[in-house]
């Protein structure tokens, strides 16, 4: 099973993501020693890019678990056998996101004191639990697909697996639902919101893990389990671009959300980057171009599918960038109907430039998640197998 | 006959006592009262409920007072375009690097204005509001952000963890973040790089017992008189009597979250 050329790639690969992880300490623990202020972080843009690559990595990781539901909890036969790697990646995302968020905070090493001292009103103190208990559940998920004496346990698992990622990702929008403050954020819609995102993005980066795996084994995913998990993305994808459309459609309504929406959707008062991002990066390439390679009778090949989840995560990113970013260099606005300055910002859109370090940390955590996906692929049987008869007959004789 | 219950910690907290260190503060209560004044606070010591224990009425054991409110009424219109004699005081008072950046903690800042249909000017002294109902500490995930009984909104440096959540959730970007290490920082206001703080109300001095904050010094000093710090909740007081007379208001009034800043003449 483990021949030589495949043990040197197992190791190759380790190693290399150990290297991007082992960067992205050594950037947070830059960042550590001297302080934000080696960030593009600011007192108005309080979160950078760390942000964007936690929120991006726990947000998939919810929504990767979609493909295990789909098999075990709704009995779809074609997802079943692809539940165990599901589970496993929403591990690694998960593990991967919240290695940046702590890694950013202020005083990193004080970790323990958001473990042991908690405001219950505080929608961050809701997603300590939420995420801890993900973990858990899902490694009981896991656990009961893996062990045949547990098998029987495994539909129950995944059903609270189903309802406790549904809880986590309203929890992780409501982070920003329940902001009053910012006329970026403030919406009931966010939680849904997060949640349809979080299916596209999820099953994009599955899509991209398992077709590495067949590749890496000389194989290919059978035809019509791609047909059927390509439309499905391409069904996840009008949803999110649906929810997003009507996130905007309500702000425009409002007139006192009218500079907001004109700040980022048409880049008045120095907000290009961000209508640039949201028109170009998200609405283009990350959704547009996606469905066109899905849905387009000339496409449809395995080929353009695995381009099509390649162009939804980086689409994400560039959703993820305008929301975040976007959403706090538009100023507060404390004087409805005046012009404003100031020393400290007021009035005026931050400059928002992220810094290497941040950058570092950020795909640490992305090189956090390969590492542990590499090796939970390799310790335990994560390959799909009930498409691959003659893999599975061979394993059997073995 | 039962034994009197403790407070928990919340509620010595925010009554200003300390949690973790209930004895020294018992200890320091004695010392105060047998006139060890001038008791030395190193860096990193419970400040606030140390400074309230060396107090005078520390000394009686009383901690912040539940009936009152603290707050400020600033009058724009005596508020001149220009001056920063108060930010200035905050900033020497605080220990806070004066020369303001993006990144520098700004506890006080002066906000120019003008109403874009009339064109009529306004300067704006902008702090922490102390609101009554404080989104940050509604947000802070591990309860460092918290208001006294009292009304002052405060962050526990000792369990701030730099989140900056509390700075995403305040409408009044009265928070900062503190971007590198500190030096020469003024014993009774201890800070810390990677936390957040904001505005204390000069909540070392009102411990103390002193009836007035820097900025109001400062105010006062300069022949404005903007600024009236005291107890919203004692209708003796001048500022309860002063927003009983004349129309203030407070800023953002439509989220609901009774800020203890008002504001006269905008």
């Amino acid at each position: 099973m483990n021949d030589p050329a495949e043990t040197r790639n197992f190791w190759l690969l380790v190693a290399f993501g150990g290297l991007v992880t082992l960067i992205g300490l050594g950037a947070a623990h830059y960042m550590e020693v001297h302080g934000h202020i080696v960030t593009g972080m600011t007192n108005q843009v309080v979160w950078g890019l760390p942000h964007v690559f936690a929120i991006f990595m726990i947000v998939a990781a919810s929504g990767v678990l979609n493909v295990a539901s789909i098999g075990s909890v709704f009995g779809q036969k074609a997802y079943k056998p692809r539940a165990p790697l599901s589970g496993l990646l929403c591990l690694a995302l998960l593990a991967g996101g919240l290695m940046v968020l702590m890694l950013d905070l202020g005083r990193p090493e004080r970790v323990i004191v958001a473990a042991t001292y908690y405001n219950f009103k505080s929608v961050f103190a809701w997603n300590v639990f939420l995420y801890s208990g993900m973990g858990a559940i899902v490694a009981v998920y896991l656990w009961t697909m893996f062990e045949r004496r547990l098998n029987a346990y495994s539909k129950p698992a995944g059903i609270a697996a189903l309802v406790w990622r549904f809880v986590l990702t309203t929890g992780t929008g409501s982070i920003f639902g329940f902001l009053v403050a910012r006329q970026a954020y403030q919406s009931a819609l966010l939680a849904p919101l997060f949640i349809v995102l979080s299916f596209g993005w999820g099953l994009a980066v599955f899509l991209l893990t398992q077709s590495t795996m067949y590749a890496w084994n000389g194989r290919r995913l059978p035809e019509d389990v791609q047909r059927r998990m390509a439309r499905l993305l391409g069904v996840f994808i009008a949803a999110s671009l649906y929810l997003v459309a009507v996130y905007h459609l309500t702000n425009l309504y409002f007139a006192r959300q009218g500079a907001f929406e004109s700040f980022i959707l048409l880049g008045r008062g120095g907000g290009t980057l961000y209508a640039l991002l949201f028109w170009g990066g998200y609405v283009l390439v990350g959704s547009v171009l996606p469905m066109l390679l899905l849905f387009h009778p000339k496409a449809g090949r395995q080929g353009d599918m695995l381009r099509a989840a390649a162009l939804v995560i980086a689409g994400a990113f560039a959703w993820l960038f305008v929301f975040i970013i976007g959403g706090q260099a538009f100023p507060l606005e404390i004087f409805p109907g005046h012009e404003v300055s100031s020393s400290f910002g007021d009035g005026a859109v931050e400059a928002y430039v992220p810094s290497w370090p941040e950058f570092l940390l950020g795909v640490g955590g992305v090189g956090a998640a390969f590492v542990l996906t590499t090796v939970g692929v390799r310790a335990l049987d994560f390959m799909p197998q009930d498409d691959l008869p003659a893999a599975a007959s061979a394993q059997e004789s073995a | 006959m039962s034994a009197p219950v403790p407070p928990t910690d919340e509620e010595r907290r925010a009554s200003g006592e300390p949690v973790a260190a209930t004895t020294r503060r018992r200890w320091l209560g004695a010392a105060a009262a047998a006139g060890a004044s001038g008791l030395a606070l190193a860096p990193g010591v419970r400040l606030i409920e140390s400074a309230r224990a060396a107090a005078p009425q520390g000394a009686a054991g009383a901690g912040a007072n539940p009936k009152v409110r603290w707050g400020l009424l600033i009058d724009t219109t005596k508020c001149a375009s220009g001056c920063t004699d108060c930010v200035d005081a905050c900033n020497a008072e605080n220990g806070l690097d004066p020369r303001p950046t993006p990144t520098s903690a700004q506890w006080m800042r002066k906000v120019e204005i003008k109403e874009i249909k009339t064109g009529r000017k306004s300067s704006v002294p902008m702090l922490c509001q102390h609101c009554a109902e404080p989104p940050c500490v509604d947000v802070c995930p591990t309860g460092a952000s918290f208001k006294r009984v009292d009304g002052i909104v405060l962050v526990d440096r000792h369990i701030c963890i730099g989140c900056r959540y509390c700075m995403m959730a305040c409408p009044y970007k009265a928070r900062s973040f503190v971007h590198e290490t500190l030096t020469e920082q003024k014993p009774d206001v201890p800070r810390g790089k990677g936390c957040v703080e904001s505005c204390t109300l000069c909540v070392h001095r009102i411990d103390q017992g002193q009836t007035t904050t820097a900025c109001q010094d400062a105010c006062t000093r300069a022949g404005h008189g903007a600024i009236v710090f005291g107890d919203l909740n004692d209708p003796q007081s001048e500022i309860a009597q002063r927003v009983r007379q004349a129309a203030s208001v407070q800023l953002r009034a439509d989220l609901k979250i009774d800020p203890g800043v008002r504001y006269q003449g905008l």
